[in-house]
């Protein structure tokens, strides 16, 4: 398979030269310096390395670049402008739903995806929706109430 | 490294205030001689403060942030004493060029100790602005105040900066500065937003896993493939035929390093070894008669004691150990996750045989320790991939690594007997524990006649700290033990704590929680139970009650109430959340967390074979904080873990009659009576 020259992430084109067997999470850590994208287990378990595929949240660490040239690449860097927040990033402070933040950025891009498959989810369809991710500081309830406040007012995500 | 004199001259002008601690607050922070240091610091530096002439507030302290939230809690401490915003305030931690000496971020210490130490520089560096203020503007020292980031005095207002333009004040105090009492606090015990939390939810925080330097490398270490086995022979000519890849070995240190981290593991995977293996001792199943056959000071075990048992678990910091080394000159700067910056830097000098003034190591933020990030393994092996090859190396372990080449939270045999008066006074109390520890050993209870021994056994893996150390475990079986003695003299288990406990602060958090939970007017219906637990350690007290339902076996833990007293309350919302979180985490412990080992390895290494709390997991989790403005505040990292597994345990004996001695206690579920699920 040929190699990885352009990937469209964060809004921009940007120019690398990868093996398309590279996992999309070293090369957006490795490659990139997109850093924010995080590893946890390396083999899905954990989702702290969720990044948004064409809007849909997708396990870094299982997906070879090559299979993603061409998409639509998100990751946390890329979610709100400069200088600016997500309503989702919003919100994780709001409720204080984090303490080391390790799985932050994999939990916002996932309940990002999650409200924009479901716009006023029910906690049960919160918790259903987040249950592949891992928070070990267990502020499981606080993000649970983060997506909430979100869906909320009006599920702008 | 820099010395304390250099330090401070490069800290350029302004206010400068050094804190030596006092015999009070700070047996932990004394220093003792470092070698190579050109002028070493004074024995009992444990924090110091400057202000610059451009206003700037910054404060030092060799403690780290893990998730605990002590970069806002000791910025909290700062901005209540010198009446500045928290907004005007830096903190820098676990920096062994920059910080003073510290020798961990363990113990729930961090509060106690260096919060009051925090408060005391930043109370004298605010006399020092009053007097600097009553000197230029010559006017009553009286008339000075400090507030909101300006001194001012009669129509004259000065900022911070504007003061110390031109000064170059550098004061060392001793003696205990006045500080702010509770009851007056205004930015202490308030719920101060976690200061770095923009950084960590834009993703632009970098962790130690997220270091990155010119020209590095990312380094491979073979590991055995199974615990004390050593390398017979070592055929390395595959790998090292691989484009951009070193292979490191000296004696049985064997690593590689290459240009990004697929090929570094291409390579490792290349490398061809044969291993001499040792014969386990034992294993998962078996360890618990082993614990007393080990025991150094004999196995007390007596048929009139109830024996309890406790599994191996593993931390599962969600940010594994990561290190990235670099040498110049001799000199090494290591970034890495720990909770002992000055303890790695002194393993690295002993490690490399240089002075420690020639190791710097970073602590950046890291994602979580829970106990587990004491050592320096990815920090020396980094270095030494490093130093073999010239260029900056990463060393990131994976999830299988630190599943098996860290450390775990002990197993443990535990053993409990009582005498219980017919009006339910406990006469007599033994506890016996093998191998989890002494933390929490001591029944918080008020009983006549102790006997409360902690026993080291031989421990077939290696084993340190966790998040209450054996607190957890102890509670779990004298809370558990509690429960069947309730049961036993046929009382509520409310009412036979309550008989026994005359701690005040004790009775405080039991009372609070079971209100909180409406205890006594709980109503049983088929498959479910109620328990309750209580407790005490590291100055923080503890009650929890729990709601089960128990369907086919399967536990459901539906509501927990947790009250916690740890004194004067420094951010409610932070320490509401540390509470919530350990009962999260807690749950993992008290039900299905366990390691699985045999033949000198690890079973479930990976998160799919170990499971860990989900979100399906939890319960509704109410918390109720007592605040004692009249108690110095304590940590509360650790303690609020200690309470859920009993009150889980105790709820599924009421929900099923079953009495289930050993953690965890349901990884396949409850078993029917007579089955063997468990």
């Amino acid at each position: 398979m040929a190699r990885i020259t352009e990937l469209d992430v964060n809004g921009s084109r940007r120019r690398l030269d990868v093996e398309p067997d590279r996992t999309l999470l070293s090369v957006l850590r490795d490659d990139l310096d997109l850093t924010g994208t995080k590893y946890g287990c390396g083999e899905g378990q954990c989702a702290a390395c969720t990044v948004l595929i064409d809007g849909v949240a997708t396990r870094s660490c299982l997906t070879k670049v090559g299979s993603v040239s061409g998409k639509r690449i998100v990751t946390i860097e890329g979610l709100a402008p400069e200088g600016k927040l997500h309503p989702m990033q919003e919100a994780f402070l709001e409720a204080d739903a984090l303490q080391c933040g390790w799985c932050t950025p994999g939990m916002i891009l996932g309940a990002v995806s999650l409200l924009q498959k479901n716009t006023h989810p029910t906690d049960a369809e919160i918790v259903s929706g987040m249950n592949g991710h891992i928070c070990r500081c267990g502020t499981y309830p606080r993000i649970v109430a983060a997506i909430r406040s979100v869906a909320g007012k009006g599920g702008r995500a | 490294m820099i010395t304390r004199r250099d330090f401070i001259a490069a800290l350029g002008g302004g206010i400068v205030v050094v804190l030596i601690a006092d015999d009070s607050d700070a047996q932990e922070a004394g220093g003792g001689a470092r070698r190579g240091t050109r002028e070493p610091m004074p024995q009992n530096v444990s924090a110091w403060l400057h202000i610059g002439e451009d206003g700037v507030v910054t404060a030092f302290t060799g403690k780290v942030e893990v998730g605990q939230n002590s970069r806002t809690s000791l910025t909290q401490a700062v901005a209540e004493e010198l009446r500045t915003p928290v907004a005007s305030i830096r903190m820098i931690m676990g920096d062994t060029s920059q910080t003073p000496f510290d020798m961990g971020t363990f113990g729930s210490m961090t509060t106690p100790q260096m919060w009051p130490q925090m408060r005391k520089a930043a109370a004298s560096a605010r006399e020092m602005l009053v007097d600097l203020a009553s000197q230029k503007w010559m006017v009553e020292r009286a008339s000075v105040a400090v507030a909101n980031g300006k001194v001012t005095s009669g129509g004259r207002s000065a900022g911070f900066g504007e003061l110390t333009k031109g000064e170059k004040l550098t004061q060392t105090i001793t003696a205990s500065a006045a500080l702010t009492p509770a009851t007056e606090w205004r930015v202490a015990g308030t719920s101060v937003p976690k200061v770095d939390g923009r950084a960590i939810v834009t993703g632009s925080h970098k962790y130690a896993y997220d270091i990155r330097r010119p020209g590095m490398q990312f380094g491979r270490v073979l590991y055995p493939p199974s615990y004390g086995a050593t390398l017979a022979s070592l055929d390395s000519s595959a790998a090292e035929a691989m484009p951009g890849v070193k292979v490191v070995r000296e004696g049985d240190f064997v690593g590689v390093t290459a240009p990004d981290s697929l090929t570094a593991d291409k390579a490792l995977a290349a490398l061809k070894a044969d291993w001499k293996q040792l014969t386990a001792e034992t294993n998962s199943r078996d360890m618990f008669p082993y614990f007393k056959k080990t025991s150094r000071d004999g196995d007390a075990s007596r048929p009139e004691l109830t024996s309890y048992t406790i599994a191996y678990i593993a931390h599962v910091p969600l940010e594994p150990r990561a290190a990235v080394a670099e040498w110049n000159d001799g000199k090494l700067t290591v970034w890495t996750g720990t909770q002992r910056p000055f303890g790695v830097r002194s393993e690295l000098a002993t490690s490399f045989q240089i002075p420690e003034d020639r190791v710097h190591v970073i602590m950046p933020d890291t994602g979580s320790g829970y106990g587990g990030k004491h050592t320096g393994e990815a920090a020396y092996e980094a270095a030494r991939l490093a130093k073999a090859t010239g260029k900056p190396v990463k060393r990131n372990w994976t999830r299988e690594e630190e599943m098996t080449w860290a450390y775990f939270r002990p197993g443990g045999v535990i053993d409990a007997g009582a005498k219980v008066d017919p009006d339910g006074t406990i006469t007599a109390w033994e506890f016996h524990n093998y191998n989890s520890g002494p933390s929490g050993l001591q029944s918080p209870y008020s009983i006549a006649s102790k006997t409360e021994k902690s026993h080291n056994s031989k421990s077939p893996l290696r084993q340190s700290s966790y998040r209450g150390l054996a607190a957890t475990a102890n509670h779990f079986v004298r809370e558990s033990y509690m429960d069947e003695l309730a049961h036993a003299a046929k009382m509520d288990p409310l009412e036979f704590r309550l008989k026994n406990a005359k701690n005040e602060r004790l009775r405080n958090v039991i009372e609070a929680a079971a209100a909180k939970f409406d205890w006594k007017s709980r109503k049983k219906t088929p498959g479910n139970g109620f328990g309750i637990s209580a407790g005490f350690e590291k100055g923080g007290y503890v009650a929890c009650c729990a709601e089960v339902r128990v369907t086919n076996g399967a536990v459901k833990v539906v509501r927990v109430v947790e009250a916690f007293e740890c004194g004067a309350i420094v951010n409610p919302e932070h320490l509401r959340n540390q509470v919530e979180g350990a009962v999260a985490m807690g749950l993992g412990g008290a039900l299905f967390e366990q390691i699985d080992f045999a033949d000198n390895r690890i079973l479930n290494l990976k998160l799919s074979r170990y499971r860990v709390p989900r979100f399906a997991d939890m319960p509704v989790i109410e918390s109720v904080l007592l605040d004692r403005k009249d108690i110095v505040s304590a940590g509360a990292g650790e303690t609020p873990i200690v309470g859920i597994a009993p009150a889980v345990g105790n709820a599924i004996f009421d929900a099923t009659g079953q009495r289930i001695r050993c953690l965890p206690m349901a990884p396949k579920g409850v078993p029917a009576s007579g089955s063997d699920l468990v």
